[in-house]
């Protein structure tokens, strides 16, 4: 935070607030807007994934952790909301909890494992685990291998609102994406994300305070595993399926990419991120293997010239602090 | 018999060696990580896709330039080696002074360039590679057949483990290099041309995976996405080993390999997990691996 001495700490509060809001109005009218503009099942489907690059910022962004693993708790969740719903035969409601119920254990487990070290060595720990929970969803005879769990009902959402009409199913996404995105800005902008932040900035001196640094960043781990969990369940009721591609490496990989092109420890970065990313997987979709030569061509792009991303960028030719 | 199938002692012996094998690369590879990560101080990402690169690299020196298999043992690690010393003098030395987490998403973005650019080219099946005539046939050794060029894949890289054991940690050249991975300014002040010896060994660390690559070769076919398949299981070997440690990771690529063979036979399932599994248990006793220092 880089505010002039003189202006009152409040004053800074409310003005960033306020830009928070401007932009949140901006989102929320582009949310309103792109079902007519673009194909409503892509517009929910990069919705799913924008949830998951802001449930994956949280620890880049605001802790520090790069977990190269995230897709164990998209796919996680993905496989168990499926099978709830299909199987089980679960309202969508529920059979979405149960999915994040899941991930959120696992996050438990994985992050009270992996907290235990950092930098390079946690994101070589969670790419492991995300592996082990792939080769796991390969072999459990639920998840069908290869085929996946196909045909999932949409069923009604608390026996109420039809999902199989693509308007409900519409504004049944859009209101979990936007719960998930204002659950962040709330955990980031509260004195629990101050003492994310002050982890981020220098831990021993975060310890030396008296802060339990290990607790603080295992909270913050399951709720990122809650909230990946959150969107790859959602994801599952919109597709229909869950499949090995959710729960496979290649998708760690892009939600770090959706979050480093748009803009780490930005708010709205993980969300124009992945939608710059999942567009140009559709529109290039023709060319094969050419997209992730593109991809990897923008990873390396970012890490050399654009560390900021598109909306830090955008944040600091505004000379806006909270975007 | 508690395990519901009979294990013949051919079968038992067959997947010792195949764990052996496959120990051997883990062993390299994350040797070649340690090494990089010792000097560098970042994660190799893109380690896989260099080992890939290695292998193809033979391919095209004996169908391109008619150079055969002993040709691309020194070759390929040359090559991908001198490749791998361009990318780090043109991209990673960028680099220098950010957080090492940015060297990480740096190689990964090439690991993603270099295989999506194979994949193109080659397409996902793989290409044959024939052991050398040298090499080919079995021999018997009473309890199982012992196929001459795994004998001497395993062989030949325990050799070259124990060399780079050896130069970095016995000779003068290593004690310049551990001088400059404990204090890079001290050591320069001292006349090393610390810049170039990063350089170098980027490119010697590749070189091993270069190695590891053309080894692979005619025993996995020549694929675009061996490296990718192999990567995962190699960071956990290097989080167990202990992040640093050369002994360490040399011993523990082995000893995992193994493992690995062994739970093929007792338990297939766990087969592809239980290098995961013994990361999660490694983690919880000692979060600084078997044989590191600090976590």
């Amino acid at each position: 935070m880089s505010a002039a001495p003189t202006v009152e700490p409040a004053a800074v509060a409310s003005r960033e607030t306020r830009q928070f809001a401007a932009a949140f109005v901006v989102l929320f009218a582009a949310i309103v807007v792109a079902p007519f503009v673009a194909y409503p099942f892509f517009v929910m489907e990069a919705l799913c994934l924008a949830l998951f690059a802001c449930a994956f910022n949280l620890l880049i962004g605001y802790v520090g952790l790069l977990s190269f693993g995230h897709a164990m708790f998209l796919g996680s969740a993905s496989y168990v909301c499926a099978h709830a719903a299909k199987v089980w035969g679960l309202d969508p409601v529920l059979a979405i909890l149960a999915g994040v119920a899941c991930s959120t254990v696992l996050g438990f487990f994985a992050g009270a494992l992996s907290i235990r070290s950092q930098g390079i060595y946690f994101a070589m720990i969670t790419v492991a685990f995300a592996q082990m929970i792939y080769f796991f969803c390969v072999e459990a005879p639920f998840t069908h291998g290869e085929d996946g769990i196909q045909g999932v009902p949409q069923g009604r959402a608390l026996g109420l609102v039809d999902l199989s009409r693509p308007a409900l199913l519409y504004a049944f996404v859009a209101t979990i994406f936007l719960f998930g995105f204002l659950t962040v800005y709330r955990a980031v902008n509260s004195p629990f994300g101050e003492i994310l932040k002050a982890i981020r900035e220098n831990e021993p001196r975060a310890i030396s305070l008296g802060y339990r640094v290990q607790r603080y960043k295992l909270a913050a781990f399951a709720l990122s595993a809650a909230l990946a969990g959150l969107a790859g369940a959602t994801k599952a009721i919109v597709v229909q399926n869950a499949s090995l591609t959710d729960v496979a490496f290649p998708m760690s990989g892009e939600v770090v990419l959706m979050t480093l092109l748009g803009g780490m420890g930005t708010l709205y970065g993980p969300v124009v991120g992945a939608i710059v990313v999942v567009s140009m997987q559709n529109y290039l979709a023709q060319y094969g293997q050419w997209v992730t030569v593109i991809q990897g061509a923008v990873f390396v792009a970012c890490v050399l010239a654009f560390r900021r991303g598109i909306v830090g960028e955008i944040a600091r030719a505004l000379k806006w602090t909270s975007l | 018999m508690i395990f519901g199938h009979v294990i013949t002692v051919q079968q038992l012996f067959g997947q010792l060696l195949v764990g052996l094998i496959n120990g051997a690369f883990y062993a390299l590879l994350s040797l070649g990580l340690a090494v990089i990560f010792g000097m560098l101080n970042i994660v190799n990402f893109a380690h896989g896709a260099l080992y890939m690169m290695g292998a193809f690299c033979a391919y095209f020196l004996l169908h391109e330039f008619g150079l055969n298999y002993w040709w691309a043992l020194i070759g390929a690690p040359l090559i991908v080696g001198a490749f791998g010393a361009v990318i780090e003098r043109v991209l990673i030395a960028r680099l220098r002074g950010l957080d090492p987490l940015y060297g990480l998403l740096l190689t990964f973005g090439l690991a993603l360039v270099i295989q999506g650019l194979f994949q193109n080219f080659f397409g996902a099946s793989g290409l044959p590679y024939a052991i050398p005539p040298q090499l080919s046939g079995a021999r018997n050794l009473g309890f199982m057949f012992l196929p001459n060029y795994r004998a001497w894949v395993i062989a030949f890289s325990a050799v070259v483990c124990f060399a780079t054991w050896f130069a970095i940690e016995k000779t003068r050249l290593g004690a310049y290099l551990r001088a400059a991975t404990e204090n890079p300014t001290i050591a320069r002040a001292f006349g090393l041309n610390v810049p170039r010896m990063i350089t170098l060994t980027y490119g010697f660390g590749v070189g091993l995976a270069a190695l590891a690559g053309v080894l692979a070769a005619p025993i996995n076919q020549v694929r675009p996405g061996m490296g990718a398949d192999i990567i995962a299981v190699v960071f956990a070997v290097v989080v167990i080993g202990g992040m640093g440690s050369i002994l360490g990771s040399i011993i523990t690529g082995f000893a995992l390999g193994v493992v690995e063979g062994l739970t093929k036979v007792f338990y297939p399932e766990a087969s592809n997990t239980v290098v995961f599994v013994i990361m999660a248990v490694v983690l919880l006793i000692k979060p600084a691996g078997l044989f590191g220092k600090v976590a």
